[in-house]
């Protein structure tokens, strides 16, 4: 078939745009559009190199201070990592951080009963049962996942208030408290461990099974995925589980990291991670998704935070800032 | 899958097929017999139950009675992964493919090749769509997101994803509507390669010219029947059309010449107008009073036409004249107030607010008339509202009905009503008898009618030949963006005639 050399009329593109390049004519089209996609990476040395400059006095260079961005942002790029799957398979879920909050009481209750190995299996058990009703209600009901997560966030922020009487539930496990929080790994911060496996992972999980093919089709094209043999309720509900197994882990990190449970924890959460994905170059519509990238979304608001601390602003002015950057990002990516 | 082997030399043989739709029968009994390695095309009108039938082979629906047997195995088609398993392959329009992902990873989707650890290897999905491609005679990046590309590529990626499920059946539907020539030229070089291949193809079209080009024979489905298989040799275009139209008229579509006054100026006035990707120096005129019949293959450019008259598709070129008057037609907006209105295609995507009531529907484009200060005048709308469902003799007990709820004719009369409502001077109306049943495709034919006789210049695009003989004064045949022929109603005896004219035999 000779096949038309020059890119064909798109509905978007006038045939005159056509070039009898010999290169395959695609070739070009995408170099000229992935650019967006690297976004964050170049957001992410803008900024890093401007509070370099900036506060080049004020240790925010320090080796210290920049494992610390790693640690305080720990919890946000892990459930950063399953909202990646949730998001490409065009979903949300807006119970993260409140699950997170519940997960750290109801281990932190847990481990003062019956020790820590129970602790860990309460929160993990926690957030089974939260996902399989989130993943329940939104496939077999076919609930909206907003919906049904948003309602979940009161659920289980209220539950986590409720059994604690909005008291903070200490821990005095050293060893939850080190393998969760405060400890190291060959001299790594052990939080810093955490986030590097779970999103070395999901970065395999995504890119390389079958599984995160799944779940890019079904966000992609949920009735494509289906004529194709995917099913893609199965894939949904997954998704949701996971999401919700992974913030308990967190909720787990911040206890171990804070030495208590406290139904504050997570509070809000799930805004940060869902604009740590979006930043990382998730499409919000679902069918693409980038975990390194949600890692880098989340390091970069860490980054700001850090940064704006450091250069003495409260925190009402880092949220203007942090919004602000936000919008410049998904603006400046955000494809025509 | 079950079944007995069987020689035949056919890849596909349906028997007897029976299906009806709550209660209402569309395929009564029809065989169909695609033999191995040839290309065979599937025609009929509108409704004649060919996309039933090969939706019947697809597994999207189940056959009430009859039997199917591919490669000499009887088998039952439950679902699409059945007729998949079974060696059929669909060439979609649209919806088959994923595009977020790229071209090899579609292709592979579900199936994907992988390392001996049980990773994904993507590189080794790249090399094989490239050999498949190469065996295609296809030149496209495997690694190009979908999206990114156009119709002709989407095919391309659509046949290589059934090729590469070894599918030995393909069912191409209407494959070249939205290509353009050279690449038409290309898709009938590589119909010309499988079938060297071996691969049997249903190709279901409604250009006479590219049947006679591709297909080796063919068969004719009307009204749920079959009523020719046979060599194309053997069949002339002329006893084609015959035998896809029928002899009896049956239709309650009857035409009444109407006394036109074509002296003054004309209300509607097209001088070499050129517009989006199809419409190609396009001269027309429509006078006070008059229907315009604009007839014309899918792909033509009625659609497009319809778009640039309502200032979605910007006029590249040539004048647009309302009533002697240059306008330009830069917006919906614009049109209107130059006196045009469009009633879409699709009604229930761009016509109708679905979930809202029929009156706030018919209300819409009227708002800010009725206005009483900053407030909506609800006395008002609701006279207003009432009054356009008495002239349209629309069918609602309750016009704070959700417009859903009504049956297609109805809702079709409220998108006519709604833009009656800002009283527009040239009404022009894209498919409006889709999926409406007879009674009621002559009553929106009566209402056309009504509104012309009120003096209004009216346009009509249909593929329903009978209706549209029924309404039009005149009849512009498009073809390929420009206009073909101008026919005067009176000057057509009948359908074929007219089917005649759209296919340029």
């Amino acid at each position: 078939m000779t096949a038309p050399t020059a890119s064909p009329p798109t509905p978007s593109e006038p045939p005159a745009a056509a070039s009898p390049s010999r290169r395959p004519p695609l070739v070009d089209l995408v170099r000229r559009s992935d650019w967006r996609a690297y976004v964050i990476y170049i957001a992410f040395v803008l900024v890093f190199l401007f509070f370099s400059v900036l506060l080049h006095g004020s240790g925010f260079l320090s080796g210290n201070n920049l494992l610390n961005i790693f640690r305080q942002t720990a919890t946000i790029s892990v459930m950063a990592v399953a909202m990646t799957f949730v998001i490409a398979a065009a979903e949300i879920d807006l119970s993260v951080g409140a699950v997170a909050g519940l997960a750290s009481v109801v281990t932190a209750m847990s481990i003062k009963d019956s020790g820590p190995v129970a602790g860990v299996l309460a929160g993990l058990a926690l957030g089974l049962a939260v996902g399989v009703l989130n993943g329940g209600l939104v496939t077999l009901l076919g609930i909206p996942s907003f919906l049904v997560t948003l309602g979940m966030l009161g659920i289980a922020s209220g539950v986590a208030m409720w059994i604690t009487s909005s008291a903070p539930q200490p821990i005095l496990n050293d060893a939850f408290n080190n393998i969760f929080g405060s400890g190291t790994v060959a001299g790594l911060p052990v939080l810093l461990v955490w986030t590097v496996v779970f999103v070395a992972v999901g970065a395999v999980v995504l890119t390389k099974t079958g599984f995160g093919r799944r779940v890019l089709a079904t966000g992609g094209n949920r009735v494509a995925a289906e004529f194709t043999g995917i099913n893609t309720r199965r894939v949904k509900f997954t998704v949701l589980v996971v999401s919700s197994v992974v913030a308990s882990v967190a909720g787990m990190l911040y206890a171990g990291r804070l030495q208590s449970g406290r139904f504050q924890w997570g509070a809000g959460d799930e805004l940060s991670v869902i604009a740590a994905v979006i930043l990382g170059g998730t499409s919000l519509f679902g069918g693409s998704g980038a975990v390194i990238g949600s890692l880098f979304g989340s390091l970069l608001m860490g980054l700001i935070n850090n940064g704006l601390i450091l250069a003495g602003l409260d925190v009402s002015q880092q949220q203007v800032v942090r919004g602000v950057i936000i919008i410049l990002a998904v603006a400046v990516a955000r494809r025509r | 899958m079950t079944g007995v082997a069987e020689d035949t030399g056919y890849a596909v043989r349906m028997r007897g097929v029976h299906k009806a739709f709550n209660g209402v029968p569309v395929l009564h009994g029809v065989d169909f017999e695609l033999r191995r390695g040839e290309v065979h095309a599937l025609l009929g009108e509108n409704g004649a139950g060919k996309s039933t039938l090969m939706k019947i082979l697809q597994g999207v629906y189940s056959l009430d009675s009859g039997e199917i047997v591919v490669d000499g195995q009887a088998v039952r088609l439950t679902s699409t992964h059945d007729a998949r398993a079974a060696g059929i392959g669909m060439v979609f329009q649209e919806f088959s493919l994923v595009p977020t992902l790229s071209v090899a990873k579609n292709i592979f989707l579900g199936r994907e090749p992988r390392h001996r650890g049980g990773l994904l290897d993507d590189g080794e999905s790249v090399r094989r769509a490239r050999q498949l491609f190469a065996h295609m005679g296809a030149e496209l990046d495997p690694r190009a997101a979908v999206g990114s590309l156009s119709t002709a590529y989407w095919q391309l990626t659509e046949i290589a994803k059934a090729l590469a499920q070894d599918a030995r059946v393909l069912i191409m539907d209407e494959p070249t509507a939205s290509l353009a020539k050279h690449e038409v030229e290309a898709l009938f070089a590589l119909v010309g390669r499988l079938k060297a291949a071996g691969i049997s193809i249903i190709y279901i079209s409604h250009r006479m010219e590219e049947v006679y080009r591709v297909a080796d024979r063919v068969t004719v489905l009307r009204d749920g029947r079959r009523v020719i298989a046979a060599p194309l040799s053997e069949v002339s275009p002329a006893q084609l059309i015959e035998h896809i139209i029928g002899r009896q008229m049956e239709h309650a579509l009857v035409w009444h010449e109407r006394a036109v006054d074509r002296s003054g100026t004309p209300i509607l006035e097209l001088r070499h107008v050129s517009a989006g990707p199809r419409v190609r120096d396009v001269s027309l005129t429509v006078h006070r009073g008059e229907i315009l019949g604009l007839a014309g293959l899918m792909g033509s450019g009625r659609t497009e036409l319809a778009r640039c008259l309502f200032g979605i598709d910007r006029v590249r070129s040539g004048q647009v004249l309302v009533n002697g008057r240059q306008v330009q037609l830069t917006s919906p907006r614009a049109a209107i107030a130059a006196g045009l209105a469009l009633i879409p295609e699709d009604r229930r995507a761009q016509g109708l607010v679905l979930d809202h009531s029929v009156r706030d529907n018919l209300l819409l484009p009227l708002l800010p008339g009725l206005r009483r200060g900053p407030l909506l005048d609800d006395r008002r709308g609701g006279r207003t509202a009432r009054s356009l469902i008495e002239q349209l003799r629309i069918r609602v007990a309750n016009p704070s009905r959700p417009v859903r709820l009504l049956s297609g004719g109805n809702q079709q009369k409220v998108v006519i009503a709604k833009w009656l409502a800002t009283d527009p001077t040239v009404l022009v109306m894209d498919e409006p008898t889709v999926g409406v049943d007879v009674g009621t495709k002559s009553e929106i034919v009566s209402t056309i009618r009504e509104l012309a006789d009120q003096g209004r210049a009216i346009i009509v695009i249909s593929s329903e030949l009978p209706e549209l003989l029924a309404v039009s004064d005149r009849i512009v045949v498009l073809r390929a963006g420009a206009v073909d022929r101008e026919l005067d109603r009176r000057d057509i005896p009948d359908e074929e005639h007219l089917q005649m004219a759209i296919q340029g035999v």
